[in-house]
């Protein structure tokens, strides 16, 4: 078991990329010294910027002295360095390939969107970052059918790579439906995802990581004032996926 | 492994496309490469890859892997032999996959505003281009490959946009061997790989696509 000092993770309590990182340490059971960046990131911490010179981002894991940033690059790194303690990855080459697949593809679309969403004014306007959602819910119930092989996790018995892939994202998710008065994970449409999820919130490596719903609303609308007076930042999601298709093409020509 | 039906749906102007090559070429393995229509996509890129519809896909004994990284390192654990693409320490395969991923997120959409841009946005595209690059530079160092001694993952990741680089450097009207050298001669050791140079379309081949491609979308 690695010793408390050896191990820091530089964060933020209410980052999904952070929670993933935690409950992939809980799950190896390891202790860590948490260095928490401030809530607005400014300044940012001499600590943050020199252990990720090139992003500047949350998480980072530093591990005797040498820092790993990207969250699921970080999920793997514990995974691979603490490699008798229960797996996070699947061991078959194909079921890995097909973990960091759809913890890709969930990178790509959940965050923008649920971003998008707080910042958009509108029921008209969020409408198409709903749809996205509910499209990667549709995709990862599908998924979700294949890679549990009919057991309670992505990851089969036990709570790997993707069910902290897009576990972490659960508390934001509460904090949009709850919000915006729409439901994104629901029963009719997807009962497995929904089961899944009441599985993975009360899982012993999860418990207490995933922040509180009413903690962040109140954060999302500080960070919504913030991302609206950004506004320049908006037309960007919206070329993003409104533009998604069309993006598409071109980088498979290219 | 035995019994291998191994299948790579590309297009062969794409750099993505280029890197599972390297990969299967690094590893001696058989493999039937079909090129994609994109005006008419094949049903097999369609059932394979239905989430983006984009290639490459690689179809081993049926079952498909998508996204060129995530392939490339498939093939890596798929057939362990050597010579091995990422490294065995997780410090390291940390570091390779975190400068695969800077590369991904940088190259190919920096690089587009060079060659497709106009004005302003050409302009800040090639600024940010060369600074991304520069950054790559730094990060090989003195190293003959980003693997170190020997080829390897980043090397896989970034080798293939070389050969646009005569297409970035007519359209963007600047020399990345003057901003770039190291880089510049890392690419010519990387060219002198079998995987590499069987690999890489001529970079007049890739200038001429992109010129027919910019006709077509009426990007002159």
């Amino acid at each position: 078991m690695a010793n408390k000092s050896e191990v820091k993770l530089i964060g933020k309590w209410s980052s999904p990329y952070v929670t993933r990182v935690k409950i992939a340490l809980n799950i190896k059971s390891l202790d860590y010294e948490n260095f928490e960046e401030n809530e607005t990131f400014n300044p940012k911490s001499d600590l943050l910027l020199q252990s990720n010179p090139v992003y500047g981002k949350v998480p980072v894991l530093v591990h005797q002295h040498k820092p790993i940033c990207e969250s699921l690059i970080i999920v793997e790194y514990i995974d691979e360095t603490w490699s008798t303690a229960p797996s996070i990855l699947p061991t078959d080459a194909y079921d890995r390939a097909l973990a960091r697949f759809w913890a890709a593809y969930i990178d790509q679309k959940w965050f923008p969107s649920m971003q998008s969403i707080i910042t958009v004014e509108g029921e008209e306007e969020r409408k198409p970052y709903f749809e996205v959602m509910e499209e990667v819910v549709e995709r990862l119930e599908d998924a979700f059918e294949k890679c549990s092989k009919g057991k309670p996790f992505f990851g089969g018995d036990r709570i790997g790579y993707l069910d902290v892939a897009f576990g972490c994202f659960l508390g934001w998710l509460s904090v949009i439906e709850n919000e915006y008065d729409r439901k994104v994970l629901v029963e009719e449409k997807s009962p497995n995802l929904v089961k899944w999820a009441e599985r993975f919130v009360d899982h012993p490596a999860v418990k207490g990581i995933i922040p509180e719903t009413e903690r962040l609303v109140k954060l999302s609308k500080a960070l919504q004032i913030k991302w609206r007076a950004a506004i320049g930042n908006v037309q960007i999601f919206r070329s993003r996926f409104h533009g998604r298709k069309r993006k598409l093409v071109t980088r498979v020509y290219l | 492994m035995e019994n291998n039906n191994v299948v790579l749906l590309d297009f062969w102007p794409s750099s993505y496309g280029m890197r599972v090559k390297i990969a299967l070429q690094e590893k001696r393995v058989s493999y039937d490469c079909r090129q994609e229509d994109f005006q008419s996509k094949s049903s097999l890129l369609l059932e394979m890859n239905p989430v983006y519809e984009m290639i490459p896909v690689l179809v081993h004994n049926g079952k498909p892997i998508c996204e060129s990284l995530n392939i490339v390192e498939y093939i890596d654990e798929a057939w362990n032999h050597k010579p091995s693409l990422l490294p065995s320490d997780p410090y390291n395969r940390s570091q390779a996959k975190f400068w695969g991923d800077y590369i991904d997120k940088h190259i190919y959409n920096i690089g587009k505003k060079v060659w497709t841009g106009k004005g302003k946005e050409q302009e800040e595209g090639k600024k940010k281009f060369i600074e991304c690059l520069k950054t790559l530079e730094g990060e090989l160092g003195e190293k003959p490959y980003y693997g170190g001694d020997d080829f390897g993952y980043v090397d896989v990741a970034l080798i293939p946009f070389t050969s646009w680089f005569y297409t970035y450097e007519t359209y963007g009207k600047l020399s990345i061997e003057e901003e770039c050298p190291k880089l510049v001669a890392w690419a010519k050791r990387c060219m002198e790989k079998e995987s590499v140079a069987k690999s890489l379309p001529h970079p007049h081949k890739i200038y001429g696509f992109a010129m027919q491609y910019k006709q077509t979308h009426g990007l002159v």
